[in-house]
């Protein structure tokens, strides 16, 4: 990995981590709570909320450049993940609202009109919040554990598996559609009024909900970083690389690949609970098939490969999309796709490849994140 | 092939280029990643700059106003025309001298059909651009999205499309047809003998809140009618569904021996395979009539009507209504979007939701001229109630306190040229009843002797 | 030197090999087809192009306005039943009752074309007006109607006017009937009113018909019989037919579950070829270039977009007679148009991907999202296509077994394209080419084998056969911008569970895969059908990792 082969690199990382922890802990809440009204040096709390939204999609992205940018598993279904954690956050929201809903029933909305008469069992642990909490982040882990493993024991890979996993996020998506599947359907999960005790309606409740996402993308961040300067991390990127070598060498591939891919589910639920409450609605289009792969474009855009990319692509599409829609509605889906092509075919590393390349010269980074023209069809 | 040629190797070279121009480019102090940090964390700032730096060049008096209509996405096949009407709204009003005496201005927005971003744009327009009303939203998905934000903000938003019902905030004025003005008439239509005395209903529908709710309260409707339970069929399919077979193989068998009618509130993309499975099995209109609720002349521009012709739908609204406000209306818009070179120009139609989209600019524009202020969103309110207008379809009037809409209700048959006939018209405007009499004859909602739902006595 | 540049190296070198091989030429057909490349290509562009330009989407219908003056314009006849003729299309309901009154006492078959010219253009009331009528009187000329078809609906209609004087000319029509359906519903429609008479004999005699003959028809009527013989003060009669008619509903639902079944299969095998026509082209692609194309939907998309715009021509620039031969005029354009996109995408994107599997899906994601977004600017609207004629309606194959032509056209389309591309694959230089490609592209590439050339010509070709599967579907669906994404991810599971290289794998994955989702789907739902497919295709692909029919070959990535 560059990070080893520069050990200069890796104290400036360092340092810019918590050159970056800073700003968004320390300067942007204080902006938000201490300039005037009209200040322009004051951050809305609109913005606040909307930054605190792109962050927990850069949790997100953090998980799938750790499958695919060091391990070169493709994952098209990050969406199911995410949407398992904000639903089961979700779950406990909804279960809190109480009397409050449109209803004045004990149930969640949803319920009333598709004329559920009890709490479904399922529902039943999420009475407790810390259940909601471990639910979003565990729920994710088993079932991306049960999926991983039937898919990589049987050495489904590359292409095969992204579209096994795209599948998954169709089905996923029909699924949550569904209002037999008593999760709201389309509509989803919405109206949600307190958390543990406090008002989400508060601006003060939101910045707190801000500063714990950007402490977990930094817990996140810290781990990603742990497991790829880790043993293990080679032997990903030597699955990428080369997966049979690695075979040969004695090591087991699927193992691996099924440990990243289950971190990352656990890092989509994460990033999916804190969605929930800073978002105030989970619905199915979260889960389906284009949020999923939306996911593989902030990374590719950051830069795969490197941790730091997958967090600034997470958060320089979702910001251009918030503006851009302003001014271009239209045009989105022209510049997303545009996106797609001109990186992948032009830009391998992303952002982050550019920048380096601009500043230091030195070779690009994720250059290994592209595997060498092979000759194809040998098979 | 030549220009291909070099323009692969122009290709090549240009590429090239850069990479040995910046080879040996200057070294940097810091690590370029926390450039990239710094300059994330600015983003948040330069966003509000700009923000800042516009409503300082705008200032003066407009008036603001927000469109949230989906603009991309699926969703915008519908919920574009809703912007255009709304913007020929403001047009008309600002070329009319404004609202007492101040332009309006609208701000547009696209939540892309994506419901999480209808929040978060919403939020943009009440609180970044501070409008003083909103007009938008199609799905109820998308309503009961924005809903939250609406009521913690205190702003207004006027919701133009018909829909399902049990719902009575105070933020929300709803200028489309509750399930008693829509869907309830139309199918005591198809059980009165005028109607063709039908009497085994198959209720199918697209799998969200609209379809599920009014269907639920048809169902009570009809078992409260005496129709036996055994007589009704309930289906729903996913969005986008394609594959009408085996719904349509259930149909048949359920139509067999007569007297049976379908009620669809299958939406959007789903609803052409339907139909023509629907022919192509054999199925006609004469004996098994289709009622929607979801098809209007927007969607059926542009579409094979061949399958569709004799169906029936229900609105509040045609274009083919004969009154000389709709005919300067109609004109108006399709010459509205020639001008503007909106796609299809001329040949645009207007439908229901159209009429109820534009029909709210006006009714806000009535009821801040009668509070005398934009600035109080509660003074704009209580002017709403019993607003009276004559709209492109007839005089409707605003509820005296329930948020909703008295409107007619008519009956359509479509005719080969997308347009529809009207077949039946109800005697008057038609009350609007947020809780309905089947499902929750408890409940009522009113805004000003009691605060929203309450239960009856 | 850093692997930037090496990559370069390795685009420059491909551009010099390609250029060699071009000046070089390969062999004389793939000369002949890189020539007529940018001809398709050019026309395929721009004839759409000119039929968009001049003929924008415009609403579908022009005629029919015609036949409606004609009704009103005979309004000053003098006869009585003349008189009565205009008097339907009245607004006041007396004078439509009473010309209703008086059409049925003295019309005879003469009025039908009249009567059916009014009900074509009217509205609801007046059709209610008509119907009975229509239904009586025209039994005498339709049940002798040279069409089958009419005959058979005015059989049908005649059943639901209660009228028993119709019995007797249901039963002399069927014994002259030679077509065996339409005998079948002149039965079933006598014997459906025989059972209303109330006659004790006559009915018994009718259930006991209405049971042989499984009629689908009687069973809420049977129903009812069994009802009033339960009833507590039920007579003997009543309790003799109701006996007779539980034995009947036995029969007909003992029927009826065979008929369900064959529908099923029908089904099943409907929806299969509408994967396997799209998985085709995919198939072909993958296992050629190990590109999966995520812009496939999207070609398949221009497919119907061309057929559309084809339709919108002839609307606007031929008479309306000829109108039902833009559907086979609009298939090479379909063809076509997707082949030029497909050769284009293909010149600019993928082929700087090869080798990069993951890469290609990504680019082509994009590819599909912007032509996606293109047709929605342009096209804006749902609009969907005329079904010509002969694609409407369906084939009576047995009792209860009701075929849809148009779907019975997409099988034998899909019949026929599988065996051309076998024949292509298998019976022409091209094809010895393309599997020699596939098989072993270094080796191919050093026996002179233009491999590039087979690549981006396979791939237009597969593009083209999207634009193939566009063009039929427009016959079941909407032609709308997201037309592609509807099937999209059930072929890319077919394409995997068919296996790479093995064109019998895709037939068989997408026979399996569309023949379960409706064997499953009655029970399950639309929804949860797809999703026990999907849990179906991973426990498939633990046992066959490869899919069905996986190649053979050393290599260990394979």
């Amino acid at each position: 990995m560059p990070e080893q082969m520069q050990p200069q690199q890796n104290s400036r990382e360092t340092l810019s981590f918590y050159l970056v922890g800073a700003i968004l802990l320390i300067v942007l809440p204080l902006l938000n709570v201490l300039p005037a009204e009209e200040s322009w040096l004051r951050v809305s709390d609109f913005r606040l909320n909307q930054f605190g939204k792109f962050l927990c999609f850069a949790i997100l992205a953090l998980g799938l450049d750790l499958t695919w940018g060091y391990c070169g598993v493709l994952s098209m279904g990050q969406g199911v993940f995410f949407g398992f954690g904000a639903y089961c956050m979700g779950m406990s929201l909804a279960l809190g609202i109480g009397k409050e809903s449109v209803y004045g029933s004990d149930l969640p909305d949803f319920m009333v009109w598709t004329q559920v008469k009890e709490l479904p069992l399922f529902w039943y642990p999420f009475k407790s919040f810390a259940a909601g909490i471990l639910g979003a982040i565990l729920v994710p882990m088993i079932f991306a554990a049960i999926f991983g493993f039937l898919a990589f024991r049987s050495r489904i890979k590359g292409v095969y598996f992204a579209i096994i996993t795209q599948a998954l996020a169709f089905a996923a998506w029909l699924v949550f559609n569904r209002n037999e599947t008593r999760l709201g359907g389309t509509n989803g999960l919405t109206d949600f009024k307190q958390l543990l005790g406090y008002r989400l309606s508060e601006p003060s409740t939101q910045l707190g909900l801000y500063m714990l996402t950007v402490v977990a993308l930094g817990a996140g961040y810290l781990l990603c970083r742990w497991i790829v300067a880790s043993r293990a991390g080679k032997v990903l990127v030597a699955i990428r690389d080369s997966e049979s070598r690695v075979t040969f060498t004695g090591y087991t591939p699927w193992i691996y690949k099924l440990f990243v891919f289950v971190v990352a589910a656990g890092l989509a639920g994460l990033s999916g609970m804190l969605y929930a409450p800073q978002v105030g609605i989970i619905t199915p289009a979260q889960i389906g098939v284009l949020p999923s792969l939306e996911v593989v474009i902030w990374v590719a855009v950051g830069g795969r490969g490197t941790l730091i990319g997958a967090i600034l692509g997470a958060v320089v599409v979702n910001f251009a999309r918030s503006v851009l829609t302003n001014y271009f509605p239209e045009a989105w889906p022209f510049i997303l796709g545009g996106l797609f092509v001109v990186v992948v075919t032009m830009f391998p590393d992303g952002l982050i490849g550019i920048i380096r390349k601009l500043f230091s010269g030195g070779p690009p980074v994720a250059s290994a994140a592209m595997p060498k023209p092979q000759t194809q069809g040998g098979r | 092939m030549e220009t291909n040629k070099s323009q692969e190797i122009e290709n090549v070279n240009l590429t090239e280029a850069p990479s040995e121009e910046h080879g040996s480019s200057r070294r940097e102090f810091l690590g370029q990643t926390g450039r990239v940090a710094a300059g994330v964390g600015v983003a948040a700032l330069l966003g509000n700059l700009g923000n800042y730096a516009l409503s300082y060049a705008a200032g003066g008096p407009p008036i603001k106003i927000g469109i949230l209509h989906s603009l991309s996405g699926t969703m915008a096949i519908s919920e574009v025309s809703l912007r255009d009407v709304v913007l020929m709204a403001v047009e008309e009003i600002n070329k009319a001298g404004g609202v007492m005496g101040r332009q309006v201005e609208s701000v547009v927005v696209d939540p892309a059909s994506n419901w999480d971003l209808f929040a978060e744009k919403a939020k943009q327009l009440l609180l970044q651009d501070k409008v003083s009303v909103v007009f938008g939203c199609w799905t109820s998905v998308s309503r009961k999205s924005v809903l939250p934000v609406f009521e913690k903000n205190n702003g207004m938003l006027f919701y133009p499309v018909q829909y399902e019902g049990e719902e009575c905030s105070k933020n929300v004025f709803y200028t489309g047809a509750a399930v008693n003005q829509q869907a309830q008439p139309a199918v005591e239509y198809l059980m009165s003998p005028e109607g063709g005395s039908y009497k085994k209903f198959y209720l199918l529908g697209t799998d969200y809140v609209y379809p599920r709710t009014t269907n639920k309260i048809l169902r009570a409707m009809l078992l409260a009618k005496g129709v036996p339970a055994g007589n009704i069929a309930e289906e729903y399919t996913p969005f986008h569904h394609q594959d009408y077979q085996t719904i349509c193989g259930k149909i048949k068998k359920f139509a067999a021996g007569g007297g049976a009618a379908v009620i669809s509130t299958i939406n959007g993309d789903s609803n052409v395979p339907f139909y023509k499975e629907f022919g192509n099995q054999g199925l006609r209109a004469e004996d098994a009539p289709i009622m929607a609720f979801s098809v209007a002349e927007d969607e059926l521009r542009g579409m094979d009507t061949t399958a569709l012709v004799g169906h029936l739908a229900a609105w509040n609204y045609y274009q083919s209504v004969d009154t000389p406000q709709n005919k300067t209306f109609v004109a108006n818009f399709k010459a509205y979007c020639k001008r503007n070179n909106l796609p299809d120009g001329e040949s645009r139609v207007t439908d229901d939701p159209i009429e109820a989209a534009y029909f709210g600019v006006y009714v806000w524009k009535q009821a801040v001229e009668k509070a005398g202020t934009v600035d109080s969103v509660d003074k704009v309110r209580m002017a709403v109630y019993n607003q009276k207008f004559l709209a492109p379809g007839g005089t409707i009037m605003m509820d005296c306190c329930n948020q909703h809409t008295h409107k007619p209700v008519i009956i359509g048959e479509i005719l080969k040229d997308g347009q529809f006939k009207s077949v039946w018209r109800s005697k008057g405007l038609v009350k609007p009843e947020p809780w309905s009499e089947f499902t929750n004859p408890e409940k009522g909602c009113d805004w000003i002797t009691h605060q929203g739902t309450y239960q009856k006595k | 030197m850093d692997s930037q540049s090496l990559r370069w190296g390795y685009f420059s070198r491909m551009g010099i090999r390609r250029l060699y091989g071009q000046c070089k030429g390969g062999d004389s057909v793939t000369k002949g087809f890189m020539k007529r490349g940018p001809c398709a290509l050019a026309i395929a562009l721009l004839i759409p192009l000119f039929f968009v330009l001049n003929v924008a989407p415009k609403p579908v219908n022009a005629e029919g306005e015609a036949s409606n003056l004609a009704a009103v314009s005979s309004a000053p006849a003098l006869s009585p039943i003349e008189q009565a003729l205009a008097d339907l299309s009245s607004e006041n309901a007396e004078t439509r009752s009473a010309a209703v009154a008086l059409l049925i006492e003295k019309g005879d078959a003469s009025l039908i074309p009249k009567l059916d010219e009014i009900r074509a253009t009217a509205d609801r009331l007046v059709r209610q007006a008509i119907k009975p009528v229509v239904d009586l009187l025209k039994n005498r000329a339709n049940l002798t109607s040279e069409l089958p078809d009419y005959r058979r609906s005015a059989a049908s209609d005649l059943a639901s006017t209660g009228r028993r004087e119709a019995i007797v000319w249901l039963q002399a029509a069927a014994a002259k009937e030679e077509v065996w359906w339409v005998r079948y519903t002149m039965e079933e429609s006598a014997n459906l009113l025989e059972i209303r008479s109330g006659d004790f004999a006559a009915q018994q005699i009718a259930i006991k018909k209405l049971g042989e003959l499984r009629s689908q028809n009687s069973v809420s009527i049977l129903k009812e019989l069994i009802e009033a013989g339960k009833a507590a003060e039920a007579t003997e009669e009543q309790k003799t037919l109701m006996s007779a008619a539980s034995g009947a509903i036995l029969e007909i639902d003992a029927w009826s579950t065979k008929a369900t079944i064959i529908e099923t299969i029908f089904r099943g095998i409907s929806l299969s070829s509408i994967l396997l026509i799209m998985s085709l082209g995919l198939a072909v692609v993958f296992g050629l270039m190990g590109v999966i194309n995520m812009a496939h939907g999207e070609l398949m998309m221009i497919g119907a977009y061309a057929t559309f715009i084809t339709q919108q021509a002839f609307i606007a620039l031929l008479p309306p007679e000829h109108f039902d031969w833009y559907f086979p005029v609009s298939l090479p354009l379909a063809f076509l148009a997707s082949f030029g996109v497909g050769w284009v995408l293909e010149a600019t994107i993928i082929r700087f991907l090869y080798g990069r599997l993951l890469e290609t899906l990504l680019a082509t994601w994009g590819v599909s999202l912007i032509l996606m977004q293109a047709a929605r600017v342009y096209f804006g609207d749902l609009t969907a296509v005329i079904a010509p004629q002969a694609l409407r309606g369906g084939a009576q194959v047995m009792v209860g077994v009701y075929l849809p032509y148009n779907r019975i056209f997409i099988i034998l389309l899909s019949i026929v394209c599988v065996v051309g591309i076998y024949y292509l694959l298998f019976n022409s230089n091209l094809g010895l080419r393309v599997r020699a490609v596939t098989q072993n592209r270094n080796m191919s590439a050093c026996l002179g084998i233009p491999t590039r050339k087979v690549d981006s010509y396979t791939f237009a070709f597969a593009s083209g056969l999207a634009g193939i599967a566009g063009w039929a579907l427009t016959m079941v669906g909407n032609v709308d911008p997201g037309l592609g994404q509807n099937y999209i991810v059930d072929s890319f599971m077919v394409v995997v569970t068919g296996g790479v290289g093995k064109l019998a794998g895709t037939i068989w994955a997408s026979l399996g895969i569309g023949g379960l989702n409706k064997v499953i789907e009655p029970f399950s739902g639309a929804v949860y059908g797809k999703v026990f497919i999907l849990i179906g295709v991973i426990l498939f692909l633990q046992w066959r990792p490869s899919g069905l029919f996986a190649a053979k070959g050393r290599s260990a990535d394979a």
